[in-house]
């Protein structure tokens, strides 16, 4: 009798890890997105059509999601101050279009936004590290203030800073940026038009999924170099790697930099997909979906990967399209805004209460 | 020997002036753009005033998690969103006047308690990053409210009164009016002063809450909260039953934190249901942070001090903003950067302040083990 007890309990503590291990919402996310596909085609949906959806999503956000990494792999915990690099990005994208380099062809403006974007992530995120470097341990909350400090001093910013190109300024002042600025014919969609591959209703931006498998094969080289290998020593040890001789503060401003780049080019990257540049508060609506995408993909506080992204990436952004569509077509209501703002901060509340992951 | 005491209080000043940088900052902001702005003394009077009695009681009540050293309440919109469900119940049940606020006031009781709990119970969990889960805590119940209000009231929640719902019958409107509810408080009792309307049963509800505190603070609770706030090792092993404690003093900032925005509320006449709340966690901090207190310590001066100084930058920022630049949505935004900056910087001292200290016990202890050794 008490040996069968014993095989059920140790049974069922067996289920408990493997459980534990893939997250319980993460499992009612995946299961929720399962459930939603399933029913689409009897409520009269196009299941192809939510799948171009996702994809075509996948590609905006991908790279911003990205960009968690290298700060959760040096130990930064999850970075709330992505606004900065988005600022950065949003600089590069307006100064490309101010300069006037659609005339030298799309792909040019796009690169060139890219270049101008770089010096300013360099040296927000040098600041930012140097910054993290002060307050270890606090990192969390301070970034989140830092990012919304720096939106609000740069909403000044894309008022009084002379900017005169005729597309992007308000028509009738002639000074201050607008809020919305289309990107058609500047750099809008040009890399999803990069080799995009039609399927009946099935369509795949080629282009902008190469760019983020490209960045991605990038960070996952890059953590395997010798450098990559410090910076997780870092993350994981710090007294530890000390002693290995590893310089800790310069680690991890590396990958503040890292983390404040690909925000640049993630924003940038976001902004040709959806056609356009949002400035002013927008910024801040990107936070808390870019850090919740990686934790549905089952990253830790301290401990991400590059599948993490990707999952990630693909569950919330299947949760943000298909609520929507499934929801209205229902009830007749759209309910997206909110089941967005419980599940991504639900899950951020749940990845920090974690037992596991502990306190540093 | 009269040197050495010019050298010491010309040092106090210094010290005086090291401690209080964030006030002294704002009154100078405060002292530069007053006159830009052009607006009478009267005018700002009688607007601080009346932003003080709206105020005060929502910036008091983050005086009890700081106590317990639990840092600054970003969920204290918690209560606010409790208050606003219970102010939407008690508008469509038309209980109007004082009979309805207090009865708003009551009624908020069990949700905001309930908000705290859950609140204080997930801080436990991740002790050492407080703030950020309070922080976080704010944007998900505020999705939960948003659902609630936006979809259940109606066929889940009944509401009977058509005039606050939404046409489409399911959800509330953007905007409830209060009217036969605005400032049943504030002119209840009010003198005026030249001009200057004073709500004085406002400030005696604001007084009787510093009264509390004060009290509060000599309690067994009140001590027990406040060696939870020095030490938690310490106070665990002293009997304290810490994670209670800690809980108690969210619980109590949440609640209070819905009677102050039930005033707040009859004071502005109208609910708006769906951003009441989102920006009150914001400036109600910053106000506290601008009188000067830090992450770890607060006082009820602090409060007093820091919603005058941040309300007579708020009143005339858009205005100096506008006479700079000729834009008056410069001046908006440069209020709230003001609010954010503030914050950020307050955060800021506080970590560095705290790795200080470690780094300094840590030397300490490093010395007292060579001394040690040395004895041996």
């Amino acid at each position: 009798m008490g040996t069968k007890n014993n095989a059920v309990t140790l049974e069922k503590s067996h289920f408990q890890v493997m459980l534990e291990d893939f997250g319980v919402p993460r499992l009612m996310i995946a299961g929720f997105l399962l459930a939603l596909f399933i029913i689409t085609p009897f409520i009269g949906i196009n299941p192809v059509r939510q799948i171009t959806n996702i994809i075509n999503r996948f590609s905006w956000n991908g790279v911003l999601v990205l960009a968690m990494v290298p700060m959760i792999h040096s130990g930064c915990g999850l970075n709330f101050g992505i606004p900065l690099g988005i600022l950065a990005g949003l600089l590069g994208g307006t100064m490309s279009i101010q300069f006037g380099f659609e005339r030298f062809g799309a792909p040019v403006c796009f690169l060139m936004a890219v270049v101008i974007a770089t010096p300013f992530a360099i040296l927000l995120g040098g600041g930012y590290g140097w910054l993290l470097n002060k307050i270890k341990g606090g990192e969390m909350m301070i970034a989140t203030y830092v990012g919304f400090s720096s939106i609000s001093f740069m909403c000044m910013g894309w008022l009084l800073l002379p900017y005169t190109a005729a597309t992007m300024v308000y028509g009738l002042s002639g000074n201050g940026l607008r809020p919305t600025i289309s990107l058609d014919g500047y750099y809008g969609q040009v890399l999803a038009d990069f080799l995009k591959i039609r399927i009946g209703r099935l369509e795949i931006p080629t282009g902008s999924l190469l760019v983020f498998v490209l960045l991605a094969f990038l960070m996952w080289a890059f953590l395997h170099t010798k450098t990559g290998t410090a910076m997780t020593a870092v993350g994981s040890n710090p007294t530890f790697a000390r002693a290995a001789g590893i310089n800790v503060d310069r680690i991890r401003t590396l990958s503040v930099v890292m983390s404040t780049w690909l925000g640049a080019v993630g924003i940038l990257i976001y902004q040709q997909g959806f056609g356009f540049l949002q400035l002013y508060t927008a910024p801040n609506n990107m936070t808390m979906p870019t850090v919740a995408a990686i934790l549905i993909g089952g990253a830790l506080v301290n401990k991400a990967s590059i599948s993490n992204v990707i999952i990630g990436t693909i569950l919330f952004q299947g949760i943000v399209t298909m609520t929507p569509t499934v929801m209205n077509t229902l009830i007749h209501m759209d309910m997206s805004e909110v089941v967005r703002q419980i599940v991504s901060n639900g899950m951020i509340l749940y990845a920090l209460t974690r037992k596991t992951e502990g306190s540093k | 020997m009269k040197k050495v005491n010019d050298a010491s209080s010309g040092k106090r000043v210094m010290e005086l002036v090291r401690n209080n940088a964030v006030p002294i900052m704002f009154i100078i902001i405060s002292a530069i753009f007053i006159p830009m702005a052009g607006l009478t003394p009267g005018y700002l009077v009688d607007e601080i005033v009346t932003r003080m009695g709206r105020n005060l009681f929502l910036v008091l009540c983050l005086l009890f998690p700081i106590m317990a050293g639990m840092g600054l309440n970003f969920a204290m919109t918690l209560g606010a969103m409790g208050a606003e469900f219970a102010i939407i119940l008690v508008a469509d049940w038309q209980i109007w006047g004082i009979p309805g606020v207090v009865l708003a006031m009551i009624l908020s009781i069990p949700f905001s308690a309930l908000l705290g709990i859950l609140c204080g119970t997930l801080q436990n969990m991740a002790k050492g990053r407080e703030m950020i889960i309070s922080y976080i805590m704010n944007y998900f119940i505020s999705g939960c409210y948003l659902m609630v209000v936006l979809y259940m009231m109606g066929p889940i929640i009944p509401i009977k009164h058509a005039s606050i719902m939404l046409p489409r019958g399911l959800g509330i409107r953007n905007t409830v009016s209060l009217l036969n509810m605005r400032q049943c408080l504030d002119d209840l009792l009010a003198i005026r002063v030249g001009g200057v309307k004073i709500p004085v049963l406002t400030f005696i509800l604001v007084a009787l809450l510093c009264l509390f505190i004060v009290w509060f603070r000599r309690t067994k609770l009140g001590q027990d909260m406040r060696a939870v706030g020095q030490d938690m090792q310490v106070a665990k092993d002293a009997g304290i039953n810490v994670d209670r404690t800690r809980i108690i003093s969210v619980v109590m900032s949440t609640v209070f934190a819905g009677f102050g925005m039930v005033i707040y509320l009859q004071n502005i006449g109208n609910l708006p249901t769906y951003t009441g709340h989102s920006q009150i966690g914001m400036f109600c901090i910053a106000a506290l942070l601008i009188g000067g207190a830090s992450v770890e310590k607060a006082s009820i001066g602090n409060a007093f001090l820091g919603v005058i100084l941040f309300h007579l930058m708020f009143i005339v920022a858009p205005k100096a903003g506008a006479f700079i630049t000729g834009d008056s949505m410069v001046g908006e935004y440069f209020r709230v950067f003001m609010s954010y900056g503030i914050i950020t910087i307050a955060l800021i001292m506080y970590e560095t302040k705290k790795r200080m200290n470690k780094s300094r016990a840590g030397r300490e202890l490093a010395e007292a083990q060579k001394r040690e050794e040395g004895a041996k």
